[in-house]
Protein backbone atom coordinates (compact mmCIF):
# COMPACT_ATOMS: atom_id res chain seq x y z
CA UNK A 1 0.00 0.00 0.00
CA UNK A 2 1.45 3.31 -0.90
CA UNK A 3 1.46 6.39 1.53
CA UNK A 4 -0.40 9.46 0.40
CA UNK A 5 0.47 12.17 2.54
CA UNK A 6 -1.79 14.64 0.86
CA UNK A 7 -4.80 12.49 1.39
CA UNK A 8 -3.51 12.49 4.88
CA UNK A 9 -3.29 15.96 5.23
CA UNK A 10 -6.57 16.46 4.55
CA UNK A 11 -7.74 14.47 7.42
CA UNK A 12 -6.02 17.38 9.26
CA UNK A 13 -7.85 20.40 10.13
CA UNK A 14 -4.91 22.34 11.89
CA UNK A 15 -2.84 21.76 8.81
CA UNK A 16 -4.48 24.35 7.37
CA UNK A 17 -4.35 27.11 10.05
CA UNK A 18 -1.95 30.11 9.20
CA UNK A 19 0.91 30.70 11.59
CA UNK A 20 2.19 34.34 12.59
CA UNK A 21 1.50 37.19 9.94
CA UNK A 22 -0.96 34.73 8.10
CA UNK A 23 2.21 32.19 7.18
CA UNK A 24 0.87 28.97 5.72
CA UNK A 25 2.03 26.85 8.84
CA UNK A 26 4.71 24.31 9.05
CA UNK A 27 4.29 22.40 12.33
CA UNK A 28 7.39 20.58 13.68
CA UNK A 29 6.47 20.50 16.81
CA UNK A 30 4.57 17.08 16.95
CA UNK A 31 7.47 15.87 19.77
CA UNK A 32 5.53 17.87 21.93
CA UNK A 33 2.30 17.06 21.18
CA UNK A 34 0.73 16.15 17.31
CA UNK A 35 -2.30 17.30 15.85
CA UNK A 36 -5.38 15.80 15.59
CA UNK A 37 -7.36 14.28 12.47
CA UNK A 38 -10.98 14.80 12.06
CA UNK A 39 -11.98 11.51 13.32
CA UNK A 40 -10.52 11.83 16.84
CA UNK A 41 -12.42 15.52 17.12
CA UNK A 42 -15.46 14.34 16.06
CA UNK A 43 -15.64 11.77 18.01
CA UNK A 44 -15.46 14.38 20.83
CA UNK A 45 -18.12 16.38 19.50
CA UNK A 46 -20.24 13.14 18.96
CA UNK A 47 -19.62 11.60 22.15
CA UNK A 48 -20.66 14.98 23.96
CA UNK A 49 -23.43 15.20 21.74
CA UNK A 50 -24.96 12.07 21.71
CA UNK A 51 -23.46 9.68 24.27
CA UNK A 52 -22.62 11.86 27.49
CA UNK A 53 -23.25 9.83 30.44
CA UNK A 54 -20.74 8.38 33.45
CA UNK A 55 -20.25 4.61 32.78
CA UNK A 56 -19.88 1.43 34.75
CA UNK A 57 -22.81 2.62 37.05
CA UNK A 58 -25.67 3.01 35.27
CA UNK A 59 -28.18 1.29 33.92
CA UNK A 60 -29.60 3.72 31.75
CA UNK A 61 -29.33 3.34 28.06
CA UNK A 62 -26.40 6.29 27.65
CA UNK A 63 -24.76 4.93 30.48
CA UNK A 64 -24.67 1.37 28.71
CA UNK A 65 -23.56 3.31 25.66
CA UNK A 66 -20.60 5.10 27.32
CA UNK A 67 -19.48 1.92 29.09
CA UNK A 68 -19.36 -0.23 25.90
CA UNK A 69 -17.37 2.68 24.05
CA UNK A 70 -14.99 3.63 26.70
CA UNK A 71 -14.01 -1.03 27.19
CA UNK A 72 -14.16 -0.44 23.66
CA UNK A 73 -11.49 1.53 23.22
CA UNK A 74 -9.71 -0.81 25.60
CA UNK A 75 -10.10 -3.57 23.83
CA UNK A 76 -8.31 -1.33 20.66
CA UNK A 77 -5.25 -0.27 23.14
CA UNK A 78 -4.85 -3.89 23.87
CA UNK A 79 -4.91 -4.86 20.20
CA UNK A 80 -2.70 -2.00 19.53
CA UNK A 81 0.01 -3.07 21.90
CA UNK A 82 -0.69 -6.78 21.45
CA UNK A 83 -1.31 -7.30 25.43
CA UNK A 84 -2.67 -10.80 26.54
CA UNK A 85 -6.21 -9.06 28.14
CA UNK A 86 -8.26 -5.89 28.23
CA UNK A 87 -7.87 -5.54 32.27
CA UNK A 88 -3.75 -5.39 31.55
CA UNK A 89 -4.89 -1.65 29.90
CA UNK A 90 -5.31 0.66 32.76
CA UNK A 91 -6.30 4.51 31.83
CA UNK A 92 -4.81 7.69 32.97
CA UNK A 93 -4.14 10.86 32.29
CA UNK A 94 -0.94 10.86 30.05
CA UNK A 95 2.59 8.74 30.16
CA UNK A 96 3.67 11.21 33.22
CA UNK A 97 0.47 10.03 35.19
CA UNK A 98 1.45 5.96 34.52
CA UNK A 99 5.01 6.10 35.49
CA UNK A 100 3.95 8.24 38.63
CA UNK A 101 1.75 5.43 39.13
CA UNK A 102 4.43 2.25 38.80
CA UNK A 103 6.77 4.16 41.02
CA UNK A 104 3.84 5.38 43.56
CA UNK A 105 2.77 1.80 43.72
CA UNK A 106 5.13 -0.70 42.88
CA UNK A 107 7.70 1.05 44.03
CA UNK A 108 6.62 1.88 47.53
CA UNK A 109 5.80 -2.00 47.77
CA UNK A 110 8.80 -4.16 45.82
CA UNK A 111 11.73 -1.40 46.56
CA UNK A 112 13.50 -1.16 49.36
CA UNK A 113 15.98 1.03 50.97
CA UNK A 114 19.43 -0.18 49.05
CA UNK A 115 17.50 -1.89 45.79
CA UNK A 116 18.18 -0.22 42.87
CA UNK A 117 16.33 1.79 40.22
CA UNK A 118 18.56 1.83 36.43
CA UNK A 119 17.01 4.97 34.45
CA UNK A 120 18.71 6.65 31.75
CA UNK A 121 20.77 9.61 30.88
CA UNK A 122 18.18 10.28 27.87
CA UNK A 123 15.47 10.46 30.41
CA UNK A 124 12.36 13.05 30.34
CA UNK A 125 12.13 14.43 33.32
CA UNK A 126 9.06 12.86 34.24
CA UNK A 127 11.00 9.31 34.45
CA UNK A 128 13.72 10.36 36.23
CA UNK A 129 11.35 12.92 39.23
CA UNK A 130 8.82 10.73 39.89
CA UNK A 131 12.31 8.04 40.79
CA UNK A 132 14.07 10.92 43.03
CA UNK A 133 10.61 10.89 45.08
CA UNK A 134 10.74 7.39 45.27
CA UNK A 135 14.18 7.05 46.64
CA UNK A 136 13.34 10.05 49.05
CA UNK A 137 10.78 8.30 50.67
CA UNK A 138 12.75 4.92 50.66
CA UNK A 139 16.04 5.20 50.47
CA UNK A 140 16.64 3.73 46.74
CA UNK A 141 19.50 4.14 44.74
CA UNK A 142 18.76 5.45 41.18
CA UNK A 143 22.30 4.47 38.98
CA UNK A 144 22.23 6.10 35.19
CA UNK A 145 22.98 4.24 31.56
CA UNK A 146 25.05 6.84 30.03
CA UNK A 147 25.34 7.65 26.03
CA UNK A 148 27.93 8.63 23.55
CA UNK A 149 27.77 11.51 21.55
CA UNK A 150 25.65 10.53 18.93
CA UNK A 151 23.17 9.53 21.43
CA UNK A 152 23.15 5.99 21.60
CA UNK A 153 22.83 4.07 25.19
CA UNK A 154 26.16 2.28 25.99
CA UNK A 155 24.96 -0.90 26.20
CA UNK A 156 28.06 -2.37 28.30
CA UNK A 157 28.01 0.22 31.04
CA UNK A 158 24.34 -0.72 30.99
CA UNK A 159 25.12 -4.34 31.66
CA UNK A 160 27.62 -3.46 34.79
CA UNK A 161 24.83 -1.40 36.07
CA UNK A 162 23.11 -4.85 36.37
CA UNK A 163 23.36 -6.46 40.05
CA UNK A 164 20.98 -8.56 42.32
CA UNK A 165 19.70 -5.48 43.93
CA UNK A 166 18.00 -4.47 40.59
CA UNK A 167 14.45 -4.11 40.94
CA UNK A 168 13.47 -2.34 37.85
CA UNK A 169 14.72 -0.79 34.87
CA UNK A 170 12.91 2.05 33.49
CA UNK A 171 13.72 3.12 29.84
CA UNK A 172 12.76 5.63 27.57
CA UNK A 173 11.87 3.74 24.05
CA UNK A 174 12.11 7.13 21.77
CA UNK A 175 13.80 10.18 23.25
CA UNK A 176 12.02 13.17 23.22
CA UNK A 177 15.18 15.42 22.72
CA UNK A 178 17.57 13.28 20.44
CA UNK A 179 15.29 11.12 18.25
CA UNK A 180 17.57 7.89 19.13
CA UNK A 181 14.87 4.45 19.08
CA UNK A 182 16.82 2.69 21.94
CA UNK A 183 16.91 -1.06 21.57
CA UNK A 184 13.90 -2.46 24.30
CA UNK A 185 13.68 -5.94 23.48
CA UNK A 186 17.66 -6.05 24.66
CA UNK A 187 17.49 -3.84 27.51
CA UNK A 188 14.70 -6.09 28.96
CA UNK A 189 16.16 -9.46 28.32
CA UNK A 190 19.43 -7.89 30.26
CA UNK A 191 16.91 -6.75 32.81
CA UNK A 192 14.87 -9.27 33.37
CA UNK A 193 18.31 -11.82 33.31
CA UNK A 194 19.35 -9.52 36.68
CA UNK A 195 15.85 -10.23 38.10
CA UNK A 196 14.60 -7.06 38.05
CA UNK A 197 10.95 -5.41 35.67
CA UNK A 198 11.41 -3.10 33.00
CA UNK A 199 8.99 -0.31 32.66
CA UNK A 200 9.26 1.25 28.83
CA UNK A 201 7.97 4.80 28.52
CA UNK A 202 6.86 5.20 25.27
CA UNK A 203 5.65 8.71 25.13
CA UNK A 204 7.58 9.38 22.04
CA UNK A 205 7.77 6.04 20.82
CA UNK A 206 3.88 4.70 20.64
CA UNK A 207 4.01 7.09 16.99
CA UNK A 208 7.24 5.73 15.84
CA UNK A 209 6.99 2.51 15.20
CA UNK A 210 4.63 -0.74 16.13
CA UNK A 211 4.51 -1.96 20.03
CA UNK A 212 4.33 -5.56 21.12
CA UNK A 213 4.76 -5.61 24.72
CA UNK A 214 4.24 -9.38 24.70
CA UNK A 215 7.21 -9.70 22.31
CA UNK A 216 8.88 -7.36 24.04
CA UNK A 217 8.35 -9.03 27.22
CA UNK A 218 8.22 -5.03 28.73
CA UNK A 219 6.22 -5.33 32.36
CA UNK A 220 4.80 -2.04 32.07
CA UNK A 221 4.56 0.59 29.14
CA UNK A 222 3.54 4.21 29.38
CA UNK A 223 2.08 6.42 26.84
CA UNK A 224 0.11 9.35 26.36
CA UNK A 225 -2.95 9.67 23.46
CA UNK A 226 -2.11 13.20 22.99
CA UNK A 227 1.26 12.87 21.08
CA UNK A 228 -0.48 9.64 18.75
CA UNK A 229 -2.89 12.29 17.45
CA UNK A 230 -5.50 11.41 20.48
CA UNK A 231 -6.76 14.05 22.84
CA UNK A 232 -4.66 15.94 25.27
CA UNK A 233 -5.41 13.83 29.17
CA UNK A 234 -5.53 10.46 28.52
CA UNK A 235 -3.03 8.10 28.45
CA UNK A 236 -2.30 4.41 29.01
CA UNK A 237 -0.62 2.02 31.27
CA UNK A 238 0.64 -1.17 30.13
CA UNK A 239 0.97 -4.20 32.94
CA UNK A 240 1.36 -7.43 32.97
CA UNK A 241 -1.36 -9.01 34.89
CA UNK A 242 1.02 -10.46 37.49
CA UNK A 243 2.31 -7.56 38.49
CA UNK A 244 -0.69 -5.80 38.47
CA UNK A 245 -2.12 -7.99 40.63
CA UNK A 246 0.51 -7.64 43.45
CA UNK A 247 0.21 -4.00 43.23
CA UNK A 248 -1.77 -1.80 46.14
CA UNK A 249 -3.95 0.71 44.16
CA UNK A 250 -2.41 4.35 43.44
CA UNK A 251 -5.23 6.35 44.53
CA UNK A 252 -8.68 5.99 46.53
CA UNK A 253 -12.46 6.14 45.33
CA UNK A 254 -15.50 5.69 43.01
CA UNK A 255 -14.78 2.94 40.61
CA UNK A 256 -11.81 1.79 42.29
CA UNK A 257 -13.84 -0.55 45.14
CA UNK A 258 -16.36 -3.83 45.03
CA UNK A 259 -17.53 -2.37 48.15
CA UNK A 260 -17.04 0.09 51.13
CA UNK A 261 -18.09 0.71 54.88
CA UNK A 262 -16.03 2.34 57.73
CA UNK A 263 -14.30 -0.85 59.06
CA UNK A 264 -13.38 -2.39 55.48
CA UNK A 265 -13.07 -1.74 51.88
CA UNK A 266 -12.34 -3.88 49.80
CA UNK A 267 -10.84 -3.00 45.97
CA UNK A 268 -12.11 -3.91 42.76
CA UNK A 269 -10.54 -6.27 39.98
CA UNK A 270 -8.11 -5.20 37.51
CA UNK A 271 -7.79 -2.26 35.99
CA UNK A 272 -10.91 -0.54 38.05
CA UNK A 273 -8.59 -0.82 40.55
CA UNK A 274 -6.50 1.71 39.41
CA UNK A 275 -9.09 3.92 37.72
CA UNK A 276 -10.41 5.97 40.87
CA UNK A 277 -13.30 8.58 40.02
CA UNK A 278 -14.78 9.58 36.70
CA UNK A 279 -12.30 9.32 33.80
CA UNK A 280 -11.45 11.04 31.28
CA UNK A 281 -14.41 8.71 29.34
CA UNK A 282 -14.76 11.57 25.75
CA UNK A 283 -10.75 11.40 25.52
CA UNK A 284 -10.34 7.62 26.22
CA UNK A 285 -13.01 6.93 23.39
CA UNK A 286 -11.34 9.76 21.24
CA UNK A 287 -7.72 7.71 21.87
CA UNK A 288 -9.42 4.60 20.82
CA UNK A 289 -11.10 6.22 17.17
CA UNK A 290 -6.57 7.59 16.84
CA UNK A 291 -5.32 4.19 17.56
CA UNK A 292 -8.03 2.90 14.49
CA UNK A 293 -7.27 6.01 12.39
CA UNK A 294 -3.15 5.57 12.79
CA UNK A 295 -4.22 1.55 12.02
CA UNK A 296 -6.27 2.55 8.86
CA UNK A 297 -2.94 4.35 7.67
CA UNK A 298 -1.05 1.59 8.32
CA UNK A 299 2.29 1.33 9.70
CA UNK A 300 4.27 -0.05 6.78
CA UNK A 301 3.73 3.13 4.29
CA UNK A 302 4.40 5.27 7.53
CA UNK A 303 7.67 4.11 8.74
CA UNK A 304 9.13 3.97 5.12
CA UNK A 305 7.62 7.81 4.77
CA UNK A 306 8.85 9.16 8.07
CA UNK A 307 12.58 7.14 7.21
CA UNK A 308 12.50 9.34 4.07
CA UNK A 309 11.62 12.36 5.89
CA UNK A 310 14.76 11.70 8.10
CA UNK A 311 17.30 11.12 5.12
CA UNK A 312 16.09 14.16 3.59
CA UNK A 313 16.06 16.16 6.75
CA UNK A 314 19.54 15.15 7.68
CA UNK A 315 21.11 15.51 4.31
CA UNK A 316 19.34 19.38 4.04
CA UNK A 317 20.63 20.09 7.30
CA UNK A 318 23.89 19.47 6.73
CA UNK A 319 24.10 22.04 4.48
CA UNK A 320 23.15 24.36 6.79
CA UNK A 321 26.81 26.41 8.11
CA UNK A 322 27.56 26.24 11.68
CA UNK A 323 24.57 23.25 12.51
CA UNK A 324 25.62 20.75 14.94
CA UNK A 325 23.23 18.22 15.31
CA UNK A 326 22.15 16.72 19.10
CA UNK A 327 21.56 13.19 18.53
CA UNK A 328 22.83 10.97 15.38
CA UNK A 329 21.85 7.74 16.67
CA UNK A 330 22.04 4.94 13.72
CA UNK A 331 18.27 4.33 14.54
CA UNK A 332 16.41 7.57 14.67
CA UNK A 333 13.05 8.76 14.71
CA UNK A 334 12.35 12.01 12.44
CA UNK A 335 13.30 14.55 14.95
CA UNK A 336 16.07 17.37 14.28
CA UNK A 337 17.73 18.99 17.41
CA UNK A 338 20.42 21.23 16.71
CA UNK A 339 22.58 24.07 17.87
CA UNK A 340 23.41 26.58 14.86
CA UNK A 341 26.69 28.76 15.18
CA UNK A 342 26.27 30.73 18.39
CA UNK A 343 22.83 31.59 17.96
CA UNK A 344 20.51 31.10 20.44
CA UNK A 345 18.07 28.17 19.90
CA UNK A 346 15.05 30.94 21.63
CA UNK A 347 16.53 33.26 18.92
CA UNK A 348 15.87 30.52 16.36
CA UNK A 349 12.70 29.64 17.49
CA UNK A 350 11.09 33.12 17.63
CA UNK A 351 12.37 33.81 14.63
CA UNK A 352 11.17 30.94 12.16
CA UNK A 353 7.88 31.16 14.02
CA UNK A 354 7.79 34.48 11.55
CA UNK A 355 8.18 32.24 9.05
CA UNK A 356 5.11 29.75 9.64
CA UNK A 357 7.33 27.23 11.13
CA UNK A 358 6.72 25.62 14.73
CA UNK A 359 9.50 24.10 15.96
CA UNK A 360 10.14 23.93 19.65
CA UNK A 361 13.11 25.25 21.45
CA UNK A 362 14.62 24.53 25.58
CA UNK A 363 16.06 21.70 27.35
CA UNK A 364 12.80 19.30 26.38
CA UNK A 365 12.40 18.34 29.78
CA UNK A 366 15.85 16.75 29.17
CA UNK A 367 18.41 18.79 31.20
CA UNK A 368 20.74 16.21 31.51
CA UNK A 369 20.99 15.64 27.85
CA UNK A 370 21.74 19.55 27.43
CA UNK A 371 24.73 18.89 29.91
CA UNK A 372 25.91 15.67 28.74
CA UNK A 373 26.71 18.20 25.57
CA UNK A 374 27.38 21.08 28.01
CA UNK A 375 24.78 23.14 25.74
CA UNK A 376 21.69 25.19 27.57
CA UNK A 377 19.06 23.87 24.79
CA UNK A 378 18.76 23.07 21.39
CA UNK A 379 16.27 23.97 18.70
CA UNK A 380 14.12 20.70 17.77
CA UNK A 381 12.00 20.08 14.42
CA UNK A 382 10.21 17.05 15.16
CA UNK A 383 7.72 15.86 12.30
CA UNK A 384 5.25 13.56 11.79
CA UNK A 385 3.63 11.55 9.04
CA UNK A 386 1.64 14.46 7.89
CA UNK A 387 4.91 16.62 7.29
CA UNK A 388 6.66 17.00 3.97
CA UNK A 389 9.86 17.18 2.21
CA UNK A 390 8.74 20.58 0.74
CA UNK A 391 8.05 21.68 4.57
CA UNK A 392 11.82 20.77 5.10
CA UNK A 393 12.63 22.43 2.26
CA UNK A 394 11.32 26.00 3.92
CA UNK A 395 12.16 25.24 7.46
CA UNK A 396 15.97 24.72 6.21
CA UNK A 397 15.69 27.79 3.96
CA UNK A 398 14.46 29.95 6.97
CA UNK A 399 17.73 28.88 8.85
CA UNK A 400 19.43 30.25 6.17
CA UNK A 401 17.94 33.51 6.89
CA UNK A 402 18.16 33.83 10.30
CA UNK A 403 21.58 32.92 9.73
CA UNK A 404 21.89 36.30 7.48
CA UNK A 405 20.18 37.91 10.71
CA UNK A 406 22.65 37.53 13.08
CA UNK A 407 26.01 37.99 10.59
CA UNK B 1 12.68 37.82 7.62
CA UNK B 2 9.32 39.78 8.16
CA UNK B 3 8.78 43.16 9.40
CA UNK B 4 7.52 42.39 12.48
CA UNK B 5 10.72 39.88 13.17
CA UNK B 6 12.64 43.31 12.45
CA UNK B 7 10.36 45.30 15.41
CA UNK B 8 12.02 43.08 17.73
CA UNK B 9 15.52 42.10 16.05
CA UNK B 10 16.08 45.00 15.41
CA UNK B 11 19.55 46.32 14.11
CA UNK B 12 20.42 47.47 17.97
CA UNK B 13 19.63 44.89 19.75
CA UNK B 14 21.74 42.23 17.22
CA UNK B 15 24.49 44.75 17.81
CA UNK B 16 23.99 44.79 21.36
CA UNK B 17 23.98 41.08 21.51
CA UNK B 18 27.04 40.90 19.24
CA UNK B 19 29.23 43.44 20.99
CA UNK B 20 27.99 43.47 24.65
CA UNK B 21 28.80 46.72 27.19
CA UNK B 22 29.80 45.96 30.43
CA UNK B 23 30.04 42.67 29.78
CA UNK B 24 32.45 41.68 32.85
CA UNK B 25 32.58 40.45 36.15
CA UNK B 26 32.67 43.96 38.27
CA UNK B 27 35.35 43.32 41.10
CA UNK B 28 34.94 44.77 43.89
CA UNK B 29 31.18 45.89 43.60
CA UNK B 30 28.67 47.00 46.18
CA UNK B 31 25.44 45.18 44.71
CA UNK B 32 25.34 41.92 42.71
CA UNK B 33 22.57 39.38 42.05
CA UNK B 34 22.24 35.89 40.07
CA UNK B 35 19.49 35.91 37.66
CA UNK B 36 17.76 32.32 35.62
CA UNK B 37 14.78 32.09 33.27
CA UNK B 38 14.32 28.56 33.27
CA UNK B 39 12.78 28.89 30.25
CA UNK B 40 15.72 29.76 28.16
CA UNK B 41 18.61 28.68 30.18
CA UNK B 42 19.48 32.60 30.70
CA UNK B 43 21.52 32.93 33.06
CA UNK B 44 23.46 36.21 34.00
CA UNK B 45 24.46 37.90 36.78
CA UNK B 46 24.56 42.05 37.65
CA UNK B 47 27.34 43.54 39.22
CA UNK B 48 26.78 47.62 40.57
CA UNK B 49 29.29 49.60 42.51
CA UNK B 50 26.91 52.47 44.21
CA UNK B 51 28.51 55.24 45.53
CA UNK B 52 27.79 56.23 49.35
CA UNK B 53 25.32 59.17 48.10
CA UNK B 54 23.36 56.47 46.23
CA UNK B 55 25.07 57.11 42.94
CA UNK B 56 25.22 53.88 40.31
CA UNK B 57 29.22 54.26 39.55
CA UNK B 58 29.82 51.13 37.18
CA UNK B 59 27.66 48.56 36.34
CA UNK B 60 27.84 45.17 34.23
CA UNK B 61 26.80 42.28 33.78
CA UNK B 62 27.97 38.68 32.92
CA UNK B 63 26.79 35.29 32.05
CA UNK B 64 24.81 33.18 28.68
CA UNK B 65 21.73 34.35 26.97
CA UNK B 66 19.68 34.78 24.27
CA UNK B 67 19.80 37.61 21.61
CA UNK B 68 17.01 39.26 23.55
CA UNK B 69 18.12 39.17 27.57
CA UNK B 70 21.75 39.85 26.48
CA UNK B 71 20.93 42.76 24.50
CA UNK B 72 18.84 44.07 27.02
CA UNK B 73 21.17 43.34 29.65
CA UNK B 74 23.97 45.45 27.63
CA UNK B 75 21.48 48.02 27.29
CA UNK B 76 20.12 48.47 30.64
CA UNK B 77 23.82 48.82 32.05
CA UNK B 78 24.44 51.96 29.41
CA UNK B 79 21.15 53.29 30.75
CA UNK B 80 21.74 53.02 34.46
CA UNK B 81 24.94 53.94 34.77
CA UNK B 82 25.22 57.33 36.47
CA UNK B 83 21.84 57.14 37.66
CA UNK B 84 21.10 57.29 41.27
CA UNK B 85 19.55 53.97 42.73
CA UNK B 86 16.06 55.49 43.04
CA UNK B 87 16.41 56.55 39.27
CA UNK B 88 17.46 53.09 38.41
CA UNK B 89 14.31 52.00 40.20
CA UNK B 90 12.14 54.44 38.30
CA UNK B 91 14.37 52.97 34.56
CA UNK B 92 13.04 49.52 35.85
CA UNK B 93 9.72 50.37 36.60
CA UNK B 94 8.93 52.02 32.80
CA UNK B 95 11.02 49.39 31.43
CA UNK B 96 8.72 46.70 33.02
CA UNK B 97 5.79 48.91 31.90
CA UNK B 98 6.83 49.10 28.39
CA UNK B 99 7.42 45.15 27.55
CA UNK B 100 4.41 44.47 29.20
CA UNK B 101 2.32 47.29 27.45
CA UNK B 102 1.09 48.20 30.87
CA UNK B 103 2.37 52.04 29.03
CA UNK B 104 0.47 54.67 27.27
CA UNK B 105 1.48 54.70 23.59
CA UNK B 106 0.34 57.84 23.40
CA UNK B 107 2.98 58.72 25.90
CA UNK B 108 6.31 59.05 24.58
CA UNK B 109 8.99 57.13 26.33
CA UNK B 110 11.39 59.77 27.06
CA UNK B 111 12.79 58.18 30.12
CA UNK B 112 13.71 55.01 28.06
CA UNK B 113 15.12 56.25 25.22
CA UNK B 114 17.07 53.70 23.58
CA UNK B 115 15.46 51.32 25.63
CA UNK B 116 12.31 51.70 23.20
CA UNK B 117 13.44 48.94 20.74
CA UNK B 118 11.70 46.80 23.18
CA UNK B 119 8.02 48.18 22.59
CA UNK B 120 7.50 45.38 20.39
CA UNK B 121 8.29 42.56 22.83
CA UNK B 122 4.37 42.07 24.24
CA UNK B 123 3.74 40.69 20.88
CA UNK B 124 5.75 37.26 22.16
CA UNK B 125 4.94 36.92 25.50
CA UNK B 126 7.55 33.77 25.83
CA UNK B 127 10.23 35.96 25.11
CA UNK B 128 9.30 38.95 28.03
CA UNK B 129 10.62 36.94 30.74
CA UNK B 130 14.54 36.72 28.20
CA UNK B 131 13.83 40.73 27.61
CA UNK B 132 13.05 41.71 31.40
CA UNK B 133 15.81 38.93 33.22
CA UNK B 134 18.45 42.09 33.76
CA UNK B 135 16.06 44.16 35.21
CA UNK B 136 14.72 42.26 37.77
CA UNK B 137 18.25 40.61 38.75
CA UNK B 138 19.37 44.71 38.96
CA UNK B 139 15.96 45.04 41.24
CA UNK B 140 17.28 41.95 43.07
CA UNK B 141 20.74 43.46 43.42
CA UNK B 142 19.69 46.83 44.60
CA UNK B 143 17.11 45.05 47.11
CA UNK B 144 20.03 42.95 48.25
CA UNK B 145 18.54 39.73 46.86
CA UNK B 146 20.82 37.28 45.72
CA UNK B 147 19.14 35.04 43.58
CA UNK B 148 16.16 35.87 41.09
CA UNK B 149 14.27 34.16 38.38
CA UNK B 150 11.72 35.26 35.81
CA UNK B 151 9.45 31.99 36.07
Amino acid sequence: MTFDVEKIRKDFPNLSTRGRDEKPLIYFDNAATTFKPCQVISSTHAHYCHRTANIHRGVHYLSEEATAAYESSREKVRSFLNARDNFEIIFTKGATESINLVAHSYGRKFIKSGDEVIISEMEHHSNIVPWQMLREETGCVIKVIPFNDQGELLMDEYRKLLTSRTRLVSIVHVSNSMGTVNPVKEIIALAHAAGAVVLVDAAQGVSHEPIDVQDWDCDFLAFSGHKLYGPTGVGVLYGKQALLETMPPYQGGGDMILSVSFDKTIFNRLPFKFEAGTPNIAGVIALGDAISYVKAVGWEGVSAYKNELLAYGHKLLETVPGLRMIGTAKHKAPIFSFILQDIHPHDIGTLIDREGVAIRTGHHCTQPVMKHFNIPATARASLAFYNTKDELDIFVKALHKIIEVFK
Amino acid sequence: MTEHTDELYQQVILEHNKHPRNFVKLCPCTHEAEGYNPLCGDHLSVYLRITPEGVVNEVSFYGDGCAISKASASMMTAAVKGKTVDEAKLLFEEFRKLVMKETDAAQPQQLLGKLAVFSGIWKYPSRVKCAILAWHTMKGALDKEKSVSTE
